[in-house]
């Protein structure tokens, strides 16, 4: 076992921010919606377009990060021991087995989470980054511009954007639990607040990325 | 540490920045700033008519009043002659029935209905002297009549069921030497009192609106901007701007909220979207009828009801009559809030002759509109629902006489005799009458304009976007946020964060349980190791 910095600055401060923005945007949006009262309508409204942008400015940063990082090849998925680490949270986690993929510096992700973050970043964030935009600024049927951009109705897009809320609800819940199934029930917390956790093996040598779609194989 | 510091500092630096780029500077001169600078300004006439010898020579008739205006103001009533005060019609197309010459003098409505058989009552509101239906009334400029518009002395009055003529008490030579611009008073004599009585009509255009506080109307407060009607309502040529759906079917000449205010009146963006979509007045006047009641249903079937073969009258609690032999059953409503509907400024109505279908209620005037239309918006309606006289065999609506001059002449209010009154009215129409009648439902959509509300009462957001009974519960065709939810989608939402939290908490008990059962076995194993130690040690 060896202490190692996992989660660099940038990487805290983008997963705490995100969190705090997606939370926010969360009750916010629930408000508009018409699920909940919180803020107040007209409030929930400017609260929610304002933390939107807040959350495109955080998302070209963290876009940059992952790209001049490398970081972004963490999230490719892989079918490797993709049955093996479902099985683990099925059976495995109860027999007080060990993980099957060993958490490195170079392969933070295990399978499933590789699969379910690239689906964020891929599908759900797009698709209510998109909609998001469109909701601020379609424009209702109107005259005198240019036609081919009125968007006649708002459904779609709102139907959209909801599902993919209720998605980003769900991820969140199963995220706080999951992140009590590390090493032990706080480590996941406390290495993303402090950047370091105890992994097991040799610490790595540092400036090296990962062999991509090769997690280690644990006994 | 330093750098969880760093990190929280440069998110509180970029949320700020955000918040100031969206945030507008509210120190700036706005435009209705300038507009109550402009209105402070109350002009003065130039001249004292008080003064001119042509307005103190003794009148005897009206028409000589008007002969002394036109001795100077030379071709002022030619333009009145033009107007709709005067004609009573104008010409406007109407879809699906072509151009045709519409107005108070040939449409009906759902209140006192029609004019006809009735001219000598009803016209005490036409700006005329001795109202008669004939070419050489109408084609007589002494006819006109200028003290009903501009009096400023607040002593002209129109008489009871002389067709215009002045009150017996009026001091001729007094009003004419105290003329102007038109007043509220002036416009408000005629205007709140259509249908026969205080805001019969309208609902939102009363007697309230002489002297209102800022609560009924921001516009006309008497302690604040105190505008005229003709403020608005301006004139050029003596053709006034505005008018009603009740009696007009074109999108023009309407007074627009826009003229002053702008298309973007708010400083906020959010509000400024909805201007597109949404009229003024539907956010601003949240209710009408804010003084006194406006009558919301008439039931003329009910009518004729005597007492000791007299005809007689019923009152509510609060002095306003629910029963009139003479005009039937009311319901009348006060602060009403108002129906919506898309408005896109074009009407239809119903015109004398066309055929109606008795088993439904008849729309005496259609409001043309719908989400997809680029020039509609939701606007704020007074609905009026009525029961009225209709020919059972030729299924059209029937312009009864109403008025009586004297016993027997057929009309209504002296007879009590529907078939005699419709016999009447139908031969002023020169319509058949088959000598059968019913009543029939009928609506009536009369756009609220007036009674602009202080913007502390504006109408908040959750009266429309909210899930149950909001102030647009009933308009479709379109997604309000807030109101409007996919059932199957909130479904898929509500049922993957249930099987989430079910999962967990099956998943973590299941952890919690297996964890003690494991530290129990450990610490039990523990024990028997220490006390075989103990044994052995023993």
């Amino acid at each position: 076992m060896k202490k190692e910095y996992v989660y660099r600055a940038f990487e805290r401060f983008w997963h705490w921010t995100q969190a705090a923005l997606i939370i926010f945007l969360g009750v916010s949006g629930f408000e508009i919606h018409g699920s909940l009262h919180f803020f107040g309508y007209e409030n929930a409204v400017h609260y929610h377009n304002i933390a939107a942008i807040s959350f495109l400015i955080l998302i070209a940063f963290a876009i940059f990060w992952h790209l001049t990082t490398g970081e972004w090849r963490q999230y490719i998925p892989t079918w490797k021991n993709l049955r093996a680490q479902a099985e683990y949270y099925i059976f495995g986690i109860f027999r007080n087995a060990p993980h099957p993929t060993k958490k490195t510096v170079l392969s933070k992700l295990n399978p499933l989470q590789k699969i379910v973050y690239a689906g964020l970043k891929v599908l759900v964030i797009p698709v209510m980054v998109i909609t998001g935009l469109l909701y601020m600024f379609y424009r209702y049927p109107q005259k005198y511009e240019v036609l081919s951009l009125n968007i006649k109705n708002l459904e779609a897009i709102a139907i959209l954007h909801t599902v993919g809320a209720f998605l980003l609800v769900a991820f969140f819940i199963m995220h706080l639990y999951l992140i009590t199934t590390g090493q032990t029930v706080t480590s996941n917390l406390k290495a993303m607040i402090t950047g370091y956790e105890e992994l097991e093996g040799e610490p790595h040598e540092k400036k090296k990325y990962p062999e991509v779609n090769e997690p280690v194989l644990s006994k | 540490m330093k750098k969880i510091f760093f990190a929280l500092l440069l998110l509180g630096a970029s949320i700020g920045l955000v918040l100031t780029a969206l945030h507008k500077n509210s120190t700036e001169s706005t435009p209705l700033s300038e507009l109550r600078k402009q209105y402070s300004q109350k002009t003065k006439p130039s001249v004292d008519h008080s003064l001119f010898p042509q307005l103190k020579k003794k009148f005897t008739k009206p028409q000589q009043v008007t002969a002394a205006c036109i001795s100077c103001h030379n071709g002022r009533t030619e333009e009145v002659m033009h107007s709709t005060h005067w004609n009573w019609e104008r010409l406007e197309y109407i879809k699906g029935k072509g151009i045709r010459a519409i107005g108070k003098r040939n449409i009906l409505n759902n209140f006192c209905i029609g004019i006809a058989g009735s001219e000598k009552s009803c016209t005490r509101c036409h700006v005329g002297y001795g109202y008669a239906n004939t070419a050489a009334y109408f084609t007589d400029s002494l006819n006109v009549d200028c003290l009903a518009c501009h009096d400023n002395s607040g002593t002209y009055m129109k008489a009871n069921e002389k067709a215009g003529m002045p009150d017996t008490s009026v001091n001729l030579n007094f009003v004419a030497q105290h003329v102007g611009k038109p007043t509220r008073t002036d416009c408000g004599a005629c205007h709140f009192f259509g249908g026969g009585g205080n805001n019969v009509k309208h609902g939102d255009l009363e007697m309230a609106l002489f002297d209102p506080s800022r609560n009924v109307d921001v516009h006309m407060a008497s302690d604040g901007a105190d505008m005229q009607c003709v403020d608005c309502h301006t004139a050029q040529k003596h053709q006034m701007l505005g008018k009603m759906y009740s009696v007009s079917s074109m999108n023009r000449n309407r007074v627009q909220c826009e003229t002053c205010h702008g298309s973007m009146p708010h400083t906020d963006n959010v509000l400024n979207d909805h201007t597109l979509k949404v009229a003024c007045q539907t956010c601003h006047i949240p209710v009408y009828a804010k003084v006194n009641p406006t009558k919301l249903f008439w039931d003329w079937s009910q009518a004729g009801r005597l007492k000791d073969g007299k005809p007689f009258e019923e009152k509510d609690s609060n002095g306003t009559d629910v029963y009139m032999s003479i005009k039937g059953a009311f319901v009348w409503g006060k602060n009403v809030k108002p129906d919506y509907l898309w408005f896109n400024g074009t009407a239809s109505h119903y015109l004398v002759g066309d055929a109606i279908d008795p088993s439904k209620m008849v729309k005496i005037n259609t409001l043309y509109g719908s989400y997809d239309d680029p020039d509609a918006k939701i606007y704020p309606v007074k609905i009026h629902r009525g029961k009225q006289i209709y020919d059972a065999q030729y299924h059209y609506l029937i312009q009864p006489k109403l008025f009586s001059d004297k016993p027997g002449d057929g009309g209504y209010w002296g007879d009590f005799n529907w078939n005699r009154a419709a016999e009447e009215g139908m031969k002023k129409i020169n319509l058949p009458y088959s000598g059968k009648y019913g009543f029939v439902e009928t609506e009536m959509y009369w756009p609220v304009n007036h009674m602009i509300s202080p913007k502390e009462q504006t109408v908040s957001c959750t009266e429309c976007h909210t899930r149950e009974n909001g102030r647009l519960a009933n308009l479709n065709g379109f997604y309000l946020p807030g109101r409007d939810y996919n059932a199957s989608v909130e479904l898929f939402g509500k049922g993957i964060l249930l099987l989430t939290l079910v999962g967990i908490i099956l998943h973590g008990g299941a952890r919690i349980v297996v964890r003690r059962k494991r530290s129990k076995m450990i610490s039990n194993s523990k024990a028997e190791t220490i006390s075989a130690k103990s044994k052995g040690a023993k």
